[in-house]
């Protein structure tokens, strides 16, 4: 084999978009001498052909010979003495999607390849070298996964390969352990066990007489960990006095369970929630967390957040087709000074750019269309930020259910296994501290979203071809959690030589807990092993069988003949101790600030509240999401004249050709939580199934799931907050007869620093999914004429508690919105019946930044103007100022457009519920009110609106665009899954 | 009346194929996905089909850039397949990820260019999807009539047309190859965001010289129902045709009167 070296750059004398790009992110985060970045591909060859070939292969696949320049052997020129060198190369073994293409590429072209190493070269314009050094680490390259160093040239001793691994039966000492060395053990094993578990594992132990391997150790405190089980949420809880044996069970479980749909097909027990769509097709919905891995490698972390989802979703029932992805985020304030973010934590503006790119990349490569999603943004997300992802599935009627039987084969199918994201499941489950960044690393993942889509083409076929007879994916825990999972019942068998690995070394233990992305396991019965493996060869998938379901009910774990582990299914996934904990009702500041002085004109604050963050345009980020691959958005998530109007939820066709629809919506608003987590989880509900019914939508078959991110419910304030929130869900959830589906908790959201621990504020995410039977009925937000109705729909009252204007004005108190569940009941079925009856032009829902920011956002959407009087909307009680009533965040409320010819068909639909025809759509462009003294209180022209709206998350008017931090190759992967 | 076969390509990480097969089907087309392997490997053969659509997507994760590892695997293993196809009159569609593998490997424009255009990085630097209006600037290609307008999405990180010099541009439009420009709602010549990615001349599509191998960026086949436009909630008859239907019925109109 000879080794050749290719460097390819764009051509001198045209822009380098790479480059640019880097540039653009430097200069925000304060490297002002920084003039320009060249950047450079370098690849490292090993093959057996010679330098003409490795010109061809410079030629004609690695450059393109209108815009770049190659050279073969010889580093690129340096384009000025006055510039730093700096290489950027994945760590070894870590994923690099580009080198696996580059290998198929040179092998189509008939040359004998044996490896493909890229490396990252950057030209650095103006920076001293150790500038450079802090440029690298903060903006081209994340050391969890990569090496950075100042040039000369790499080695070529990147091509290293490491050692074999020779066999060692790997015993832990527990049966002579006292309880501190249990704690030690917990520990330095990182298996996030308390004392009362490893004494059951002990106890267990002992009564076999023997001391357990390490893959046995592991394999329990996987199976048993947070992440896995939900101990908090499933196991007894003492609150005020009261025993709560099952929260879970006791809420949002049991609301399921009483409103009893026929239209649930499988709940809480698969990967994701399955419910009817058509005579023919059923959908599935599932939403997971990925909050440490990205807060660590964001643009990893966040990629493998959406590939675990889309998995889940590809192994729930026989497997679904992922139709839809959903992406809803928590950051810091992303204009935080350099100097205020803790030690250890990445900066929320790096954070949330590779965050972005890292969904983008994946979901867009998967051929997924994002199109329903959030982003908060609040400082105790600093550190450690919020990652939701969630996955929309369509399957055929006939395939939720699935069985494995004994004598199966167990197959799995997809990416190698490798040193990647070993004790996730562990990880997910420890808080953050200061040295997460160095410690965990190995605890991230990196995937190939192609790699992802084989699978998903293989498996659909191999389903219609009904190959198999059950599947699940490798999520957290690896191979340890979709085996011990799929074979519970059964028991199973497995041989760990027999699985492809990426590269030599890996022991037992890590094969069986890696977390290597895009695998799945299935059960295959045995005559039919060869089809699906030849299937899975003609899509370039690699499959094979590793060992078997046996119907023991035991989990036997053989490494080239040597038994590693040996456990009874029963005590692996029922022997785990439950242990209560102490709750506590979080104590409410009680002390109410007065509203600052009334003003005369209201203009400055609608401008100020559309400016903050959270409410402001996400358009940056939605236009980086393909949101319309497949062909079925039908509500896109912008709207209106100019396509950038905030859309209330996403409508999309999952079958083409046909006119029935999905609809999906979210909400969530962290900022009720601190003074009141019961209405909190209450508004989540109510702000999630609104914004259904803003499109169209009706509570006939509504779904919803939960996602809880919380501080450590150790504290029992924390798991106060926990209980409360999970009774409004159940509370709320009975009273919409909208039932739970699935669902997902993650409680250790805290960050360690030397001044204290940073707590994120209890974050409930409510995704809902409902069923729209004809999308031709389907409404969006902009105004679409001048001379149409104003109304306001539902009551308005004072609840500036936790509202964006409380926020802008300082306070910290106050009531927040509360859900009057009932009413709130009454007011959505009215709209729906509206919308249904073709009376309704437009509707927007009133959430952050109430009644004028409604009005605001759909105006300016429909290039139009709207004249309101404050004095019409409907409020309880009457006679409220004109801040209130602009502001307040009360719940169920929606403002619509109606024509006036359909305006008493409209108002018949809203028979007893408050309502009011506040004013009209106007042709000049400018939103105006009048306010209680009869005089105008807000008059501002819609561009001053708009522009105030889009201005903090637009980057870049053109050109500067943001850079991933993998300076756009292709990479991420899957998360965790497993059921709740 | 005889049905005209269309074949959607697909390869590893292909994923507007489904799009791709509804848009010929609503044109009243048979339709069949086949994986490129299964040409290579001889399983499938193009004879029996009329129209070959390489659809959008990110073939091999674009890793080595948008479309290279298709288009080397076209231009190794089914060159002359492929020369075979067009020489017989038939019809090649390349849209989006399938557009750049034609360029890339060859195909289009033509021989003559081939090193001397390409699609490459968005100037804004990233993958954006908008909606942008296209005219047509040509006759020369049967997928549409010249002066045809049509409001479709782009979706894409590399779509930027540029040649290499002044010369290559000015002889392709001479040819007629420039079928598709962006332009600006009003018509005129299109500035960022209406020319999304900065291709010179607002160049969105260009075909070889006969005409019948067609490539561009934009998405005509996520907009074949009115349903799928942005602002069907404004204008109004959600069961209308989408302004992308147009290339695909040219081309079954084509098919069946040319080549059956």
């Amino acid at each position: 084999m000879t080794i050749f070296r290719v460097e390819v750059a764009r051509r001198p004398d045209l822009p380098d978009p790479a480059g640019d790009a880097i540039l653009a992110e430097a200069g925000e985060l304060g490297f002002r001498n920084l003039t320009a970045v060249r950047s450079v591909h370098v690849y490292l060859f090993e093959g057996s052909f010679d330098r003409d070939a490795a010109l061809r292969v410079a030629r004609e696949l690695l450059a393109d010979p209108v815009v770049d320049v190659a050279t073969v052997d010889d580093p690129l020129p340096a384009p000025s003495d006055d510039v730093v060198e700096l290489l950027v190369a994945k760590k070894s073994g870590v994923m690099e999607p580009v080198e696996d293409s580059a290998m198929l590429a040179i092998r189509d072209l008939g040359l004998r390849i044996g490896s493909v190493r890229l490396v990252r070269k950057y030209f650095l314009f103006g920076l001293a070298a150790g500038d450079a050094l802090d440029l690298g680490r903060r903006v081209l390259a994340n050391e969890v996964i990569e090496d950075v160093l100042v040039g000369p040239a790499p080695e070529l001793s990147l091509f290293a390969k490491p050692a074999a691994y020779v066999f060692r039966r790997v015993e832990i000492a527990l049966r002579s352990a006292s309880d501190d060395e249990l704690r030690k053990l917990s520990r330095d094993l990182s298996l996030s066990l308390s004392v009362e578990e490893m004494r059951a594992i002990r106890g267990h132990f002992e009564a076999l007489g023997r001391d357990p391997t390490d893959v046995e150790v592991l394999t329990i405190a996987q199976t048993w960990s947070e992440h896995c089980k939900h101990k908090t949420f499933t196991g007894p809880i003492e609150f005020e006095g009261e025993r709560i044996d099952n929260l879970l069970r006791t809420t949002i479980m049991r609301a399921t369970t009483e409103l009893n749909r026929p239209w649930c097909v499988s709940v809480f027990k698969d990967n994701a929630g399955v419910v009817r769509f058509d005579d023919a097709n059923d959908v599935c919905f599932k939403v997971e967390t990925h909050n440490h891995p990205s807060a660590i490698e964001p643009y990893g972390g966040a990629g493998t957040g959406i590939g675990g989802v889309v998995r889940d979703v590809l192994g729930t029932g026989l497997g679904a087709k992922p139709i839809l992805n959903t992406d809803v985020f928590c950051f810091g304030p992303i204009d935080m000074p350099a100097d205020r973010v803790p030690r250890g934590a990445l900066h929320p503006r790096h954070v949330m750019r590779g965050v972005v790119s890292g969904v983008r990349d994946y979901g867009n490569r998967m051929g997924i269309p994002t199109a329903n999603g959030a982003v908060f943004f609040d400082e105790r997300y600093v550190g450690n930020p919020l990652v939701f992802c969630g996955t929309v599935g369509l399957l055929p009627r006939d395939a939720a259910q699935k069985e494995v039987k004994p004598g199966d084969a167990i197959v799995v199918v997809g990416g190698r296994t490798g040193r990647d994201g070993i004790g996730g499941a562990t990880f997910s489950s420890a808080e953050l501290h200061e040295t997460s960044e160095v410690v965990s690393g190995g605890a991230v993942q990196i995937g190939n979203a192609i790699t992802e889509r084989k699978v998903q083409d293989a498996l659909l076929e191999a389903r219609a071809r009904n190959l198999y007879r059950s599947i699940t994916d490798c999520g957290a825990g690896g191979f340890s959690s979709a085996v011990g999972e799929m074979g519970e019942k059964v028991g199973a068998s497995v041989e760990l030589e027999r699985v492809p690995l990426k590269y030599e070394g890996l022991s037992p233990a890590e094969i069986w807990l890696s977390e290597a992305q895009e695998r799945m396991v299935l059960a295959v019965p045995p005559e039919n092993v060869d089809a699906i493996l030849t299937l899975c060869a003609s899509e370039e998938v690699e499959a094979l069988s590793i060992g078997r379901f046996t119907g023991d009910r035991r989990l036997r774990v053989l490494y080239a003949g040597n038994l590693v582990a040996d456990l009874d299914m029963e005590f692996l996934h029922h022997g785990l101790p439950r242990v209560s904990k102490k709750a506590r009702r979080p104590l409410r500041s009680e002390a109410v600030q007065d509203l600052p002085e009334p003003r005369e004109d209201w203009g400055d604050t609608v401008r100020s509240i559309l400016s903050s963050p959270n409410v402001s345009s996400k358009e940056w980020i939605i236009r980086q999401y393909d949101h319309e691959v497949q062909g079925g958005v039908v509500v896109k998530p912008l709207q209106g004249v100019h396509n950038d109007g905030p859309g209330d939820a996403c409508v999309l066709l999952p079958v083409l050709g046909s006119t029935r629809g999905i609809v999906v919506a979210n909400g969530m608003n962290p900022c009720y939580g601190d003074l009141d987590p019961y209405a909190m989880a209450a508004s989540a509900i109510d702000e999630a199934l609104r914004n259904v019914v803003a499109v169209g939508g009706s509570l006939d078959q509504v779904a919803l799931l939960d996602n809880f991110s919380w501080g450590s419910c150790d504290r029992p304030e924390e798991l106060g907050a926990l209980v409360l929130a999970a009774r409004a869900c159940y509370d709320a959830a009975v009273s919409y007869g909208t039932p739970f589906i699935s669902g997902k908790d993650s409680l250790n959201n805290e960050f360690n620093t030397a001044d204290g621990t940073i707590i994120v504020p209890p974050t409930l995410l409510i995704s809902a999914l409902g069923i729209l039977e004809d999308v031709r009925l389907a409404v969006t937000m902009d105004l679409k004429s001048a001379g149409n109705r104003l109304y306001v729909v539902g009551e308005t009252r004072a609840e500036l508690g936790g509202s964006h204007y409380a926020r802008l004005r300082g306070i910290r108190t106050g009531t927040v919105p509360q859900v009057r569940l009932a009413y709130a009941r009454r007011v959505l079925q009215a709209m729906a019946r509206a919308t249904a009856s073709a009376t309704v032009r437009s509707c927007h829902d009133c959430s952050e930044g109430g009644l004028a920011v409604a009005i605001a956002e759909m105006a300016f959407a429909g290039d139009l103007g709207a004249d309101v009087d404050l004095r019409r909307v409907p409020t309880s009680p009457t006679g409220m100022r004109d801040d209130v009533v602009l502001f307040s965040e009360s719940n169920s409320r929606f403002v619509v457009e109606v024509a006036e010819a359909r305006a008493a068909s409209f108002e018949r639909n809203l028979a007893g519920i408050p309502f009011a025809w506040i004013g009209t759509t106007t042709a000049d462009r400018r939103v105006r009110a009048i306010g209680a003294s009869g005089k105008s209180v807000l008059d501002e022209p819609i561009e001053a609106l708009r522009s105030a709206w889009k201005a903090p998350l637009s980057f870049d008017a053109h050109g500067a665009g943001p850079p991933s931090p993998a300076s756009g190759s292709s990479t991420t992967a899957g998360g965790r899954g497993g059921p709740r | 009346m005889t049905r005209v076969n269309v074949l959607v390509l697909r390869a590893a990480g292909t994923n507007c194929d489904a799009e791709a097969v509804h848009a010929f089907a609503r044109a009243s087309a048979n339709v069949e996905r086949v994986h490129v392997n299964r040409l290579v490997e001889g399983r499938v053969s193009l004879d029996r089909f009329h129209v070959l659509v390489i659809p959008g997507g990110f073939t091999y994760g674009d890793d080595l850039g948008a479309g290279t590892v298709l288009a080397n695997r076209l231009r190794v293993t089914l060159h002359a397949e492929l020369t075979r196809f067009v020489d017989a009159g038939r019809l090649v569609l390349g849209i989006c990820n399938g557009f750049q593998a034609l360029v890339k490997a060859g195909f289009l424009p033509g021989p003559e260019f081939t090193g001397k255009v390409t699609l490459t990085a968005n100037e804004s630097t990233r993958f954006e999807d908008r909606w942008i209006h296209l005219q047509a600037v040509s006759g020369l290609s049967p997928f549409v009539a010249e002066g045809t307008r049509m409001y479709v999405p782009v979706a894409h990180g590399e779509g930027r047309f540029v040649a290499q010099d002044a010369e290559a541009l000015r002889a392709l439009e001479a040819s007629g190859q420039v079928v598709l420009r962006y332009v600006s709602n009003a018509g005129s010549e299109a500035a960022y965001p209406d020319n999304p990615n900065g291709s010179q001349r607002g160049i969105a599509g260009v075909c070889d010289p006969t005409g019948r191998v067609l490539g561009l960026m934009p998405h005509p086949e996520r907009h074949v129902s009115r349903l799928q436009h942005p602002h069907w909630t404004r204008i109004g008859d959600p069961n209308a045709d989408g302004d992308g239907l147009v290339v695909f019925r040219n081309a079954v109109e084509y098919a069946r009167k040319h080549l059956i």
